[in-house]
């Protein structure tokens, strides 16, 4: 069973919501990932995208992208970040989901990349470049691997195109929760319950939510309309922001616990 | 260059591929907007009221047909083996066939009911053309330029401001051309309800290379009526300089089936292929996924885009469109590369044998011709895209032969 099925049944038969948050590999630099991937476990965190850095990455905001350039300045390779995995899964179950835009992985080779994926204990693939369209290049490769492949579906996605996106789904599915890049904003479309019953009437598979997602009260508000709540850019600030920091994985953690803490069910 | 393919004439295939290039790599967001514009796009494209509309513009404001020449001087420079027409492109409403596109595309905006236009621009001519387009048609206009490219390229960036548009300064990356490209993306992604993306060449995501070269096939439409007329006989070979490519598609493209003529497209090899330095994606660039679709990309052994190196602005670009990678691929154009220094002697000689001071960019093809024209057999034709003038490169020109205006 792939580690991100076996989560999100966890997770609702207690009747919770996953927290997913978005880090990107080598960032500030490559030593800092296994520390930061850790202290996101300690903080609740039940499914982890990483990053893996592109030099032009278009649906990213400038958070995002500016930490893409400073992971590829650092050294950040995929083999280096598959390393990293390596490690990580040595000491953990929590599943991780490499999150990257296509052309690193279609020059590595996307069957290799995912045959070596799955080796180090990679559970899936997020390309945000790659819709379900031209996924079809990439999904056997992946499959064979035993690795799911993320498709994300964004506001702008026509109820046609929704169920075609969610047969083609595996893992999860990915809500888009505005148009536009990644990035945290001040408000989060209160708008989201409509289109989240339309995904959720074209599919059995969990939903998450992800962009512009920051605060405990935004992911409160979104962890009771989908199974998983999608923390990125907010999370990237707070690592650059606290780069050379003694107590980063320790703010990195608390941080994590705050946005997990309202996505669980009030116990009394 | 790694691929083969069989050639075929009817590309693209319903999902935008050229064979294994093209397609819609990009975030699902666009991927409805792009759907939309595909479907909007074939409604109008074959409306005579559209056509009747885009033909006036062509015709009346651009400046339409353009002059096919023949160069008699430059024909005998060379030998004498071939008579050398020069498709003059540079003649156009703003010095370059970029208006083909912008003219067609800033109409086909007003028609889909997009009140606002952004483009990416490298050296500025794409942003001029499309600022002026959009001032003639009264659309909003906002164009990102790396911030890079804004200060080595001030005089365009007044153009674009004096004709209306905004120029919006892009900071990210390395600040030139691809990474303007990536914030017009973006843009476009947050605002695709009230916003049409004019891309400048025959790349990004289909429906663009499509799009783009429809509209600049007008080239080659007229160049083939012109020289049945003058030579009674299609030419032997078509020259044309390929960065993006749209100027070379465009003149290609009517051509496609007509086997015997031969196509070159000439890239820019900067410094010289086996360096760092140069933008020759086909010639030394492998197969990538880049601005949304699949074609010859320069980058690392990591899949990381590595930037172009060109004294020419408009051929200073790590990818190039993939009806290119597809006729490269399928042998039916065949793409060769020429240095910034044989661009500058080209410069030289088109001014000296036929009075023409021709746009760096067109240079690459009249350092092509150089070598081409004294190969081939007596009673050869052959046309040259002149694609733009080079009034806008005087300065690059008089630094790249060692002289301080």
């Amino acid at each position: 069973m792939n580690r991100i099925d076996k989560v999100f049944a966890e997770l609702k038969e207690r009747g919770e919501a996953a927290l997913i948050p978005y880090l990107t590999a080598g960032f500030p630099n490559l030593e800092a990932t296994l520390p930061l991937l850790r202290a996101l476990v300690r903080g609740g965190a039940d499914v982890i995208e990483l990053g893996v850095p592109f030099s032009d990455p278009v649906a990213d905001g400038p958070t995002i992208q500016r930490s893409s350039s400073e992971a590829l300045a650092a050294g950040t390779t995929f083999p280096k970040i598959l390393e990293i995995v390596k490690q990580f899964r040595a000491e953990s179950e929590t599943p991780i989901v490499l999150f990257g835009a296509y052309n690193p992985f279609f020059h590595y080779g996307m069957e290799k990349a995912a045959r070596d994926a799955a080796t180090v204990g990679v559970d899936a693939f997020l390309i945000p470049d790659l819709p379900a369209d031209e996924g079809t290049e990439a999904e056997p490769a992946i499959r064979e691997a035993g690795l799911y492949l993320i498709y994300l579906i964004a506001p702008t996605t026509p109820p046609d195109r929704v169920k075609f996106i969610c047969s083609r789904g595996s893992g999860f599915l990915y809500y888009i929760s505005v148009k536009g890049v990644t990035g945290a904003r001040t408000s989060v479309s209160l708008e989201l319950e409509k289109p989240l019953a339309q995904v959720h009437a074209a599919t059995k598979l969990p939903v998450a939510v992800g962009f512009g997602i920051g605060t405990p009260e935004q992911a409160a508000q979104v962890g009771r309309l989908a199974e998983g709540v999608v923390v990125g850019s907010a999370l990237v600030d707070l690592v650059g922001k606290n780069r050379d920091a003694a107590d980063r994985d320790q703010k990195v953690e608390e941080y994590i616990r705050s946005m997990k803490a309202p996505l669980k069910p009030l116990t009394v | 260059m790694q691929a083969t393919e069989t050639y075929r004439t009817t590309v693209p295939d319903a999902r935008g591929h050229f064979g294994i290039f093209g397609g819609r790599y990009v975030p699902e967001t666009l991927m409805p907007v792009l759907i939309e514009l595909e479907k909007q796009y074939y409604s109008v494209k074959d409306d005579p009221e559209f056509q009747k509309e885009l033909r006036y513009y062509l015709r009346d404001y651009v400046g339409r047909p353009t002059p096919l020449f023949l160069a008699e001087r430059l024909s005998r420079e060379l030998g004498g083996n071939a008579r050398i027409y020069l498709k003059r492109e540079d003649l156009c409403h703003t010095g370059a066939h970029k208006i083909n596109n912008t003219m067609g595309q800033a109409l086909l905006a007003k028609r889909i009911g997009k009140p606002r236009v952004i483009a990416e621009t490298g050296a500025g001519q794409h942003g001029v053309a499309t600022a002026t387009a959009c001032a003639l048609l009264d659309l909003q206009c906002e164009v990102y330029m790396g911030a890079e490219d804004i200060e080595r390229q001030k005089l365009n960036v007044f153009r674009m401001e004096l004709l209306g548009a905004k120029v919006i300064s892009v900071t990210s990356g390395t600040s030139t051309l691809k990474d303007a490209t990536n914030e017009a993306m973006r843009d476009w992604m947050a605002r695709c309800d009230d916003t049409h993306y004019i891309i400048g060449s025959v790349v990004g995501p289909h429906p663009f290379p499509m799009i783009v070269r429809d509209f600049q096939a007008v080239i080659g439409d007229e160049t083939k009526e012109q020289i049945l007329e003058r030579e009674g006989r299609l030419p032997d070979a078509i020259v044309a300089c390929v960065g993006g490519g749209s100027n070379a598609m465009g003149i290609f493209y009517p051509f496609r089936a007509d086997l015997e003529t031969a196509l070159y497209g000439v890239e820019a090899a900067g410094f010289g292929i086996h360096t760092t330095q140069h933008a020759a994606t086909i010639g030394a660039g492998q197969v990538g996924v880049f601005h949304g679709a699949k074609s010859y990309v320069l980058q690392t052994d990591d899949g990381q885009i590595t930037p172009a190196h060109s004294i020419s602005a408009g051929l200073d670009y790590p990818g190039t469109g993939p009806e290119h990678s597809y006729y490269a691929a399928t042998g039916r154009a065949q793409y060769v590369s020429i240095t910034d220094d044989e661009a500058l002697e080209g410069v030289k000689l088109l001014c000296r044998t036929e009075g023409i001071i021709p746009a760096l960019e067109s240079a690459h093809a009249v350092a092509q011709l150089v070598k081409l024209v004294p190969t081939m057999p007596k009673d050869s034709v052959v046309v040259m895209n002149l694609s733009g003038r080079g009034d806008k490169d005087v300065f690059s020109i008089a630094k790249g032969i060692g002289m301080n205006l």
